[in-house]
């Protein structure tokens, strides 16, 4: 047992390794051998390298447990089965939309839920998508040498676009990152106000699971903002200071990412694939019931999960010793027969046990 | 004086649902109920049973759940599954031995009952032990039920050959040390016609 975890282990940091190789990889060769590389923003690439380490690890680590990598991998197969491959596109399309695009599925639970994990969410995602790319050399931006007032973008040391400074384009572009450090805000302010007055909410969170990434966010988000309030409205008071300061917890956010709730941003979309298995479980034949012979569960579902079951060392097959059948399962039992199975077994203790009643009629 | 503890007697449950209305009150899950309310065999019996999370000192739900969602506090309270994690692949729902888990496809989330944590975690009794009038669902100490009731209290259960220790106690007959709701543990007892303890016996 100490030897397969240790095992374990060493195949996750491998993995973590290989991955984090790879992002070194990709800022080498994205961005020209360092020479689009801007040595001001190497703590982030830094941390960005050991948090690549870090979820590589820690998502090794997951898909070693038994139910994790069984439907992992029957998720793939049901997704790339050829026959079902066009069909199964078009699905995962909708869905990005629906459950990752407008996370509809959240709306459902509480519209305070879903406007704060909606703005967090993409405000985060925005500024991912920038200052990754950033820190890696992977974009740059330049004035042409012809015209001060022309802004080119290279991709990958390749020019990509142009824009004249004062386009409206030229505002997005350079004030992306406060635009998504404001809708991490106001997700933020939605989030807090829940937490702070739902009373569900406050019986169950957890400073370090539930309220330190909101703390992070909101960290990195004002001390963001601070840097162009120090630009354009104080002239640069304290600028130096506050850049650092920034930079503290932009790392400290990285390096926390593969070890707190920030890791369901990975996790996640397994979400994705089990729409699949529910539809090829529901779509093949089904389980019924040992004891009320009606359908309730795909076959395939029960199947695996007999597996998982079996590499779990849970024993709900019936020891023949004791029934006399080979193969009987307390997996074949439906959930609504079992609970009535516990009343009618202790109902029965006490008819055993003979419980005294009143004679005659 | 033993600490507060959740005790399941079916035997007395008269079929008011009111655990089940009181459910609903519960903060964690407000306007939905957790607790099942079975009625055994509804064309010829009058009996119910209520079912609330047994809470498994190690839950085969949180075991097979591939999202590792699911969680136990410190005081061995095992939780909804953890929104950001749950996957809505519904194991759970379906290895959980007492049947307790529900998942909601609208939300795309499994809940089920957690003690009223928002409750019991500030002193307070669960609700639905709280408005149970027969004290079939009741949440008190080992010594009270040992005072007032014939049987005693077990939390030791055997579904196959998996032996599953609970946080709740159900109350049964002096001397039982553990249910086996799969052998044949019921005094050659044989009215339910579909018994599974005797279908499992090839009865």
């Amino acid at each position: 047992m100490a030897n397969a975890i240790q095992k374990g282990v060493v195949r996750a940091t491998l993995w973590g390794l290989a991955f984090a190789a790879l992002v070194v990889a990709g800022v080498l060769v994205g961005s020209r051998g360092l020479k689009d590389f801007d040595t001001a923003l190497v703590p982030y690439a830094g941390a960005t390298v050991f948090a690549s380490f870090g979820l590589a690890y820690r998502y090794a680590m997951w898909l070693q447990r038994p139910p994790t990598r069984l439907y992992w991998f029957r998720g793939w197969q049901i997704f790339l089965k050829p026959s079902r491959l066009p069909a199964n596109i078009v699905l995962l399309v909708r869905q990005l939309f629906s459950s990752v695009g407008a996370q509809s599925f959240i709306a459902r639970r509480g519209a305070a839920r879903w406007a704060a994990h909606w703005f967090i969410s993409w405000g985060s995602l925005l500024a991912a998508a920038i200052t990754f790319p950033l820190s890696f050399g992977w974009i740059r931006f330049e004035t042409l040498r012809t015209s001060q007032e022309q802004y080119q973008a290279f991709v990958f040391g390749l020019p990509v676009f142009r824009f004249p400074l004062g386009s409206v384009l030229a505002v997005l572009a350079f004030n992306a990152l406060d635009i998504s450090a404001i809708m991490v805000l106001i997700g933020l302010g939605f989030a807090m106000w829940r937490r702070a007055r739902d009373r569900g909410a406050l019986a169950v969170q957890q400073l370090s699971g539930d309220l330190m990434p909101l703390f992070l966010l909101f960290a990195i988000s004002v001390t963001g903002l601070l840097l162009t309030v120090s630009t354009h409205v104080a002239r640069g008071f304290h600028y130096n200071f506050l850049s650092q300061f920034h930079a503290v917890t932009v790392i400290f956010t990285l390096l926390y990412l593969p070890f707190g709730k920030f890791f369901h941003i990975f996790q996640r979309p397994a979400q994705l694939s089990i729409e699949f298995y529910r539809r090829a479980s529901a779509a093949g034949p089904q389980a019924t019931c040992l004891r009320c012979a009606k359908p309730f569960a795909g076959r395939l579902h029960i199947d695996d999960l007999k597996q998982v079951e079996a590499a779990l060392a849970i024993k709900f097959a019936a020891p023949p010793a004791t029934t006399g059948i080979q193969g009987t399962h307390y997996q074949d039992v439906c959930p609504p027969c079992r609970r009535k199975l516990l009343a009618i077994t202790q109902d029965g203790l006490w008819r055993g046990h003979g419980r005294p009643r009143p004679e005659g009629p | 004086m033993s600490e507060l503890a959740f005790f399941i007697d079916s035997s007395r449950c008269i079929g008011c649902r009111a655990c089940v209305q009181a459910c609903e009150e519960c903060d964690t899950h407000r306007g939905v109920s957790m607790i099942h309310l079975e009625r055994i065999d509804e064309h010829d019996s009058v009996q119910t049973a209520p079912q609330v999370c047994m809470h498994c000192k190690d839950p085969v739900c949180a075991r097979v759940c591939p999202a590792d969602a699911i969680k136990q506090t410190p005081e061995g309270v095992t939780q909804s599954a953890l929104k950001p994690r749950c996957i809505g692949c519904s194991n759970c729902v379906l290895a959980c031995p007492f049947g307790v888990p529900n998942y909601y496809g609208k939300i795309d989330q499994m809940m089920k009952c957690d003690y009223c944590y928002d409750r019991t975690s500030a002193g307070k009794k669960p609700m639905c032990a709280t408005v149970c009038p027969s004290q079939a669902l009741a949440f008190t100490t080992l010594e009270e039920i040992g005072r007032t009731r014939q049987g005693t209290a077990i939390n030791r259960w055997v579904f196959g050959a998996e032996v599953v220790e609970t946080k709740v106690f159900v109350v049964v007959p002096r001397g039982t040390r553990e249910v086996r709701p799969d052998l044949v543990q019921l005094g050659g007892s044989r009215h339910d016609p579909f018994d599974v303890a005797a279908m499992l016996e090839g009865a």
